[in-house]
């Protein structure tokens, strides 16, 4: 029936699932960019309320991909969608346990995190800046991703407060 | 130098630890699940020490993936083999997929309510805030060398500026940053 369907979350995800490094959090401007305007399954906003619930759940973020893969095809599409972006890194991550006692106090594995890790954290900060456009709400809703993003930066607490009280300010600011 | 310290413990944890540790981990996880998953692994169970626990997760943070699910991979396996990794990811995904489920389905039918509209793009906006705040703040924890936070900027940039595809943008900043970690970890 839909297993055309299917088969295109499954390829989504589980290509990505491969560049993912750090997790899903640098994925959301490429997953954007293949559901919002490449297959025109989602509009932008609906995307972004999916990305909410996702975030907002508890559990690893990779459930981007989970609750994209059920809004569009059911239970199915959440198992293919889920399977899809676990199981490739899934099999690297095998590996490379096994390896990690002969590699962890190697320069390769140093170079590899130092060289890595500012350039995933960096597409992390885009993938913020492009989910707060995605939800088209204008300048209030820079200013809010700006306040949570300073406030979350700036305390220990958990970052869901922050989210919490992030909703409050966006649902007061468009009643009056 | 293989050190006798990283030797998996005498009592191994059984399939059934795993499970029931991972599945406490996903379930606890609200708001990320870098924090409990630590707790759960080094203190409440002992599964390794915080040393071994943060070589791990720098490795993880390397890789594809997400990081808790990498752990649980490696941990699965290192204890109980590929059967164990398997157990672990399925213990780690449970609950948090059918937390997913129930929301999705509330979500579904709440979706044309004006107010859970109002709500869900403030929870966006808010998310989006979440993910700027952390990867800011893990950014100045990684203390990048300055050709690191070049990549950084750049990628952000790239990404979020001129909207550059994620695999182009990696394959050019990817070389580029490995280049610049080399440099300056050598001698």
């Amino acid at each position: 029936m839909n297993g055309r369907l299917l088969l295109q979350i499954g390829w989504i995800f589980g290509s990505l699932s491969l560049i993912s490094i750090g997790g899903a959090n640098v994925l959301i401007p490429e997953i954007h960019r293949q559901v919002v305007e490449t297959h025109a399954w989602l509009d932008s906003e609906s995307f972004a309320r999916l990305f909410a619930i996702s975030l907002a759940a508890p559990g690893p973020n990779i459930m981007l991909a989970s609750i994209i893969g059920w809004h569009l095809a059911g239970l199915p599409g959440l198992m293919v969608a889920t399977v899809a972006i676990l199981t490739p890194p899934s099999i690297m991550a095998l590996f490379a346990g096994r390896g990690i006692r002969r590699w962890s106090e190697t320069r390769g594995l140093q170079v590899l995190t130092a060289g890595l890790v500012p350039v995933a954290l960096g597409l992390m900060l885009a993938s913020g800046m492009v989910a707060s456009r995605a939800a088209h709400v204008g300048v209030t809703g820079y200013a809010i991703t700006g306040g949570v993003g300073l406030a979350v930066f700036c305390s220990k607490r958990n970052p869901l407060v922050w989210m919490g009280l992030g909703i409050i300010a966006f649902v007061l600011s468009q009643s009056f | 130098m293989a050190a006798p310290s990283s030797a998996p413990p005498s009592s191994s944890p059984t399939m059934g630890d795993l499970f029931l540790g991972f599945l406490k981990i996903g379930l606890m996880g609200f708001g990320g699940v870098a924090a409990i998953a630590r707790h759960v692994i080094v203190v409440e169970r002992e599964w390794l020490s915080d040393e071994e626990y943060g070589k791990l997760l720098g490795l993880c943070q390397a890789l594809p993936g997400a990081n808790t699910v990498n752990v649980a991979v490696m941990l699965g396996d290192r204890f109980q083999g590929v059967i164990g990794a398997l157990v672990s990811v399925v213990g780690i995904m449970a609950m948090p997929l059918t937390t997913l489920v129930a929301a999705a389905t509330v979500y579904d039918h709440v979706a044309g309510h004006p107010l859970a509209r109002l709500v869900l793009s403030g929870a966006a906006v808010s998310a989006a805030g979440m993910i700027l705040g952390a990867a800011a703040k893990l950014l100045v924890r990684a203390r990048p060398s300055p050709g690191g936070w070049i990549c950084a900027a750049a990628a952000m940039v790239a990404v979020a500026g001129f909207e550059m595809p994620l695999p182009w943008t990696l394959a050019c900043l990817a070389p580029l940053s490995l280049g610049f970690a080399a440099w300056s970890l050598r001698r």
